[in-house]
């Protein structure tokens, strides 16, 4: 059982999400666009994740100016993982 | 007067406190000079420094530890980015910054509103007489244009340089007359430091497509004439837009009247196909420019005052047709910033860019609905560079939009049923993909942008410690 999943990456416009096991959903954000975007972006993250249905998960975003689009899709992929490798 | 040691140089210098120093930047990222100067003021002790300088660059280290130390108090400049333009909006200065373009900065100059003590001007090499040129030598980097009001405005004019040449120039751009003191170093820095930025056409498909279409655009608009002139950057954009304005002279087998500002390879090409008359090249961008320079007749070097200087009548860019530029952010009243980025930080400055935008008769902006996820058109902009009153059209790759005070254009797109939209509607465009950016509130001023005519534009404020 992994401990810890990875998507995305560091390039320009895109971002890296790290997914590991927690007492409850956390959720930790780092952007390049934190004045503008910094409430967009954590919603984003915390809608996705609830849709997602993660509970027990700590979520961090390394976010480069990634779109919408992008960051949903990297969450969803890491917390998908996540529970393939038996996570709750 | 003729010396090989800074330090000798110096003790014949009237240095004092609060000294105006200035500089241009004509080797960019590969300049020498400023540093050498600036770290023997330090070894000095002088404190409240000016600095004047035509632009500053990354490679500028000493003038970054001079602002973090306070030894340098105030800053005026056309242009910014790098370690000191950082420290800057950090409000290190105890003075301030304030923020010119190349017409202006020649203005000033020879109004002498911000008089210079000492300038420390580089020259690629210098003759027998003592006259100046940024041809020839070990580091030649082509036109002196942005040098050449520091050199006969400046109290004192000090030339740096790393060759001495045998022979009488017989076109110098800087007079043995307007020259005090010659350097002489081992090197002013190094030439294919000009080189910086981007300066090939892009490759980018969303910079390709906005080429493209900038292109059609000034096609509709019926720019394609024979005497047509024009002027573009070296950004990747403005490149492709050079390149297909190019292919469109030829094609057409139209002749241009002249290219002005920054020249590339791109430029010379067309002055050596015949299509334009002649290039005013106030800095080359690039060896091919700085080549083409020395050997044609036709690519003539110009200072920044007959460049740009708004009191000068004879400027060449009141006549010019066209203008292509680029943008960090536009806004709603057509606004543009490329001084600060969307949250404040200085990473350029006007250098040309508001003086071409205000004399052209069509400025065009072209630019990516965003970047990353931060979008081109903002309500009001960060900071103004070139007030919207100057700025005819904005090119996008998702569309078009014309200023509203230019019904004549309007119209004649309509004629030729040419797509466009208005601002708001590209900007509600872009907000579908990147959200609406909270506004970021402005701390203390720090400094202020200046018009060309020496109005206060906007001001610069001062940004988070990261």
């Amino acid at each position: 059982m992994k401990k810890e999943i990875i998507t995305g990456s560091l390039e320009s416009s895109d971002c890296l999400i790290r997914v590991s096991p927690a007492e409850k959903l956390e959720i930790e954000l780092e952007t390049v666009v934190r004045e503008g975007f910094y409430e967009h972006i954590k919603n984003l993250l915390e809608e996705t994740a609830k849709a997602e249905g993660a509970k027990r998960v700590r979520i961090t975003c390394k976010d480069q100016g990634a779109l919408d689009y992008t960051i949903k899709a990297r969450l969803q992929v890491a917390l998908r993982k996540f529970k393939e490798e038996g996570h709750g | 007067m003729r010396e090989t040691s800074l330090a000798t140089l110096l003790d014949k210098l009237p240095l004092q406190d609060g000294l105006t120093v200035s500089f241009h930047h004509h080797l960019r990222d590969g300049d020498a000079v400023m540093n050498m100067v600036l770290e023997a003021l330090k070894e000095r002790g002088l404190k409240d420094i000016h600095l004047s300088a035509s632009a500053l660059f990354p490679v500028h280290t000493a003038a970054a530890e001079a602002i973090r130390e306070g030894r340098i108090k105030d800053v005026t400049t056309n242009y910014m980015n790098g370690p000191a333009a950082s420290l800057v909006s950090k409000g290190y200065l105890a003075g301030g910054i304030v923020m010119q373009t190349h017409g202006g900065r020649a203005r000033s100059l020879i109004n002498k509103e911000r008089p210079v003590d000492i300038a420390f001007l580089a020259a690629s090499a210098i003759d027998r007489d003592g006259n100046a040129t940024g041809s020839f030598g070990k580091n030649p980097f082509g036109s002196m244009g942005y040098a050449v009001e520091d050199a006969k405005h400046a109290a004192v004019t000090v030339i740096v340089t790393d060759t001495v040449l045998d022979k009488t120039l017989s076109e110098p751009e800087i007079s043995a007359q307007d020259i005090d003191h010659h350097l002489v170093v081992a090197a002013i820095g190094d030439a294919k430091g000009i080189m910086s930025g981007t300066l090939e056409v892009t490759k980018d498909p969303v910079g390709k497509r906005i080429a493209r279409d900038a292109v059609r655009l000034l096609d509709a608009l019926g720019v394609f004439q024979d005497g047509v002139s024009f002027q573009s950057g070296a950004g990747g954009v403005s490149l492709a837009i050079t390149e297909g304005f190019n292919r469109i002279l030829e094609e057409r087998k139209l002749t241009a009247s002249f290219f002005s500002g920054g020249i590339t390879r791109y430029h010379v090409e067309a002055l050596e196909k015949g299509l334009v008359e002649r290039l005013y090249d106030v800095q080359c961008f690039d060896d091919a420019a700085v080549e083409s320079l020395a050997k044609n007749e036709r690519h003539i070097a110009i200072s920044a005052s007959r460049y740009a200087n708004p009191e000068n009548t004879g400027r060449i860019i009141k006549d010019l047709d066209v203008v292509i530029l680029g943008a960090s952010q536009i806004d709603r009243d057509f606004n543009v910033n490329v001084t600060t980025d969307s949250y404040g930080k200085i990473i350029g400055g006007s250098g040309g860019h508001a003086d071409t935008a205000e004399d052209a008769k069509l400025s065009v902006i072209v630019g990516p609905l965003f970047r990353g996820r931060t979008p081109l058109i903002a309500d009001r902009v960060r900071t103004i560079t070139t007030p919207g009153r100057d700025v005819d059209c904005l090119v996008t790759e998702r569309g078009i939009a014309i200023h509203p005070s230019r019904k004549d254009l309007m119209e004649i797109l309509c004629e030729k049923g040419f797509p466009f939209y208005s601002i708001e509607e590209l900007q509600e465009i872009s907000h579908r993909f990147t959200g609406r950016p909270v506004e970021a509130e402005r701390k203390e001023r720090i400094g202020y942008v200046e018009s060309r005519h020496k109005e206060e534009l906007d001001s610069l404020h001062k940004i988070k410690e990261e």
